[in-house]
Formats: structure tokens, C-alpha cells, sequence
């Protein structure tokens, strides 16, 4: 089961956040912005630190606990997408292309969309729901 | 040019494929396979005219008809190309023959695919209306809330008067959401002829 996603912007900050599952805490909006700037911080650090010499890193990709799993994928421009998932899901690599197909699709080429800014996109929503309901399924 | 050419022959070093590449302005006009735009270039380029368009406006209405003014422009040209492309084009003295040509050849020219339905009004003999189940020039727009009025289909309801117009049927055209089941984004094309085509549409029976 997948259980949300976030977007983040390259300055860390949370553009689009959505929860998929019944069964999840709820977050203060507050909060919900704190967790991905800390995770905007968390993930500038790790692509700072790698052990390996000459070697640049790209940051952190996946962090796995007992009850989720998290996703990272970082776009070119440094637009962040995160999906946290059970952690027995398969297969969030191409989850994540997906969305960001979809978000490039009806958030990038939506005149009414200022970059950056919170997508406020019904046609984004509507096609993201589509592609996690056939993930889910 | 200078610019254009350089680039293609920065280009064909790479990929001999490329030294044929001659610039748009010097293609075949006739030639449509092959020719057609992405999708994705299209969506970008409309959605930087609709950006310079609302700056450019007070309302709605005011953006409905410069978006309508803008299609004007591409259909005056669109009729004409499509004419000269066709060998065997006659010329539509009839409303219903180029209502049906505009339903046809026309979105077929920009779509790819014919118009869902052409319907004549049950109201007023002068009103008639072409749908589109799923418009491709608003595909990817979603208007926020305090836009709902606005459809982004008046580009294509200007192209359709430009056409109208340049046949000599001059009308009133606009666009209107009307969503049915399955079709959230249906949209139709609204046409008012004006009162002396039907006039002269008498005399031709």
C-alpha cells in the first residue's frame, strides 16, 4: 500500500502533500512543513558527506523503518518527490517516474501554475488518484 | 536564418540525419505526415499565451476574447492552408457543408481526430454547436476556482469564427463547458450565425 506523498521545492519548502491510506496520523499543516524542510536538510547533508572519494552522492534515496518505507527521488532541478510506502511494496522506482510524469504533465504545463508555488491542480490530482489506484490494485 | 542554419549544422556533425533539416519557413507546405508539433510544445507555447494574455486584461469575459482574437489570427490562416492542401476542395455555400467541413477536415488538421458531435440548436434556427469530448488545447490546464467561468477553448472558438468568416459565414462564436458523464472536460463550440446567412440560405434552396 502506498501511503503519501510529498513534493518539495529546491528551496525545501512543501508544495504538494497528500495522503493515500485512512489509517495514518494526521500532521498539523505546521508540521507537515517542518518535516520536509528537515528532510530538505537531512537530504542536502547526505549528498554532502559521501565516503567516497571524488565521488559525488546523490543524496538519500531511501530510508526504511519497521512500519514505512520512504522514497526520494530528486528531479534536475531539484524538485524533491517522496512517496512512504509499506514497507513490503515493490516497484516505487517507476511509482516515482510516474508522478513526476504526471506532475510535469498537468503542474508544468498548467498556465494557471506558478513554479515553486503550491500546486493547486485539479487535473494533477485527479491523475495522480488514477495512477495510484492501478498501483494499488 | 544565420541562426537557424548554424545551429543545424552544429547539429548534423552529431547525426548526419540532420543536414536535411531545412527550416519551417522552407518545408513543404503540402507535407503533413511527420510534420506534426508535440503536443508538449504546444501546451507550453499556449500556456505562455495565456500567461501574457491575463497580465494584458481586466476579467473574464476581457480574456475570452482576446484568447478568441488570438485563435482569429490562426484560423484566417488555418482556412486558407487547408483549402490549398485539398485538390479536390470546393468551396462551402451551404451552412450545413461547412459545418460539417469545420467538424471534419478542420479538427482533423489540428487534432487529429473528428469532433465528437455537431448539433443543431432546438432553440433558434441560427445556433449551432460543435463538441469535443476531451479537448486537446486544454488538456493539461486546470482552471483554479475563481477562474470556473474562464475556457480556455476560446482560442479554438476563434479559430472556428475565423474560418466561419473567411468562408463568408460570418458568426459568433464561443465555448462553454459542458461535462457528461465520463467526459469531464467536454467542451462545446457554440456558433450564431448571423441572421442573413439563413436569409441567403432561403434563396439558395
Amino acid at each position: 500500500m502506498i501511503y503519501s506523498l510529498y513534493i518539495i521545492n529546491k528551496a525545501g519548502g512543501l508544495i504538494y502533500q497528500r495522503d493515500f491510506a485512512e489509517s495514518l496520523n494526521k500532521l498539523t499543516s505546521n508540521e507537515y512543513l517542518v518535516l520536509a524542510g528537515t528532510f530538505h536538510g537531512v537530504h542536502a547533508i547526505t549528498s554532502k558527506i559521501s565516503p567516497v572519494r571524488n565521488a559525488t552522492s546523490s543524496g538519500l534515496e531511501v530510508l526504511e523503518a519497521d512500519s514505512f518505507k520512504l522514497h526520494c527521488f530528486q528531479t534536475l532541478t531539484g524538485t524533491k518527490f517522496l512517496i512512504i510506502a509499506e514497507p513490503t511494496h515493490g516497484n516505487i522506482d517507476l511509482l516515482l517516474r510516474r508522478t513526476y510524469d504526471i506532475y510535469s504533465d498537468y503542474v508544468m504545463k498548467n498556465p494557471f501554475y506558478t513554479p515553486e508555488m503550491p500546486i493547486k491542480s485539479e487535473l494533477f490530482d485527479t491523475n495522480l488518484a488514477k495512477l495510484i489506484k492501478q498501483v494499488s490494485s | 536564418m544565420s541562426q537557424n542554419s548554424r545551429i543545424s549544422s552544429v547539429l548534423s556533425s552529431n547525426e548526419t540525419r540532420l543536414i536535411k533539416r531545412v527550416s519551417i519557413v522552407e518545408r513543404n507546405l503540402n507535407k503533413t505526415k511527420g510534420a506534426e508539433v508535440g503536443l508538449g510544445a504546444f501546451a507550453f507555447l499556449f500556456s505562455e499565451m495565456l500567461q501574457y494574455a491575463q497580465k494584458r486584461v481586466h476579467g473574464i469575459q476581457d480574456l475570452e476574447t482576446k484568447l478568441n482574437d488570438f485563435g482569429y489570427r490562426v484560423g484566417t490562416r488555418l482556412l486558407e492552408l487547408i483549402v490549398w492542401r485539398d485538390k479536390n476542395s470546393k468551396r462551402e455555400t451551404r451552412v450545413l457543408g461547412i459545418l460539417y467541413f469545420i467538424h471534419t477536415t478542420v479538427w482533423k488538421t489540428l487534432f487529429g481526430k473528428q469532433a465528437d458531435t455537431l448539433e443543431k440548436s432546438t432553440e433558434n434556427e441560427n445556433e449551432y454547436m460543435i463538441s469535443d469530448n476531451d479537448p486537446l488545447i486544454s488538456k493539461y490546464i486546470s482552471v483554479p476556482k475563481e477562474l470556473s467561468e474562464l475556457n480556455c477553448n476560446s482560442f479554438l472558438a476563434g479559430i472556428v469564427e475565423a474560418i466561419l468568416d473567411g468562408a463568408q459565414f460570418p458568426s459568433r462564436v464561443t465555448a462553454h463547458s459542458l461535462p457528461i458523464d465520463g467526459f469531464p472536460l467536454r467542451t462545446t463550440i457554440f456558433i450564431q450565425l448571423d441572421k442573413e446567412i439563413l436569409q441567403r440560405e432561403e434563396q439558395l434552396k
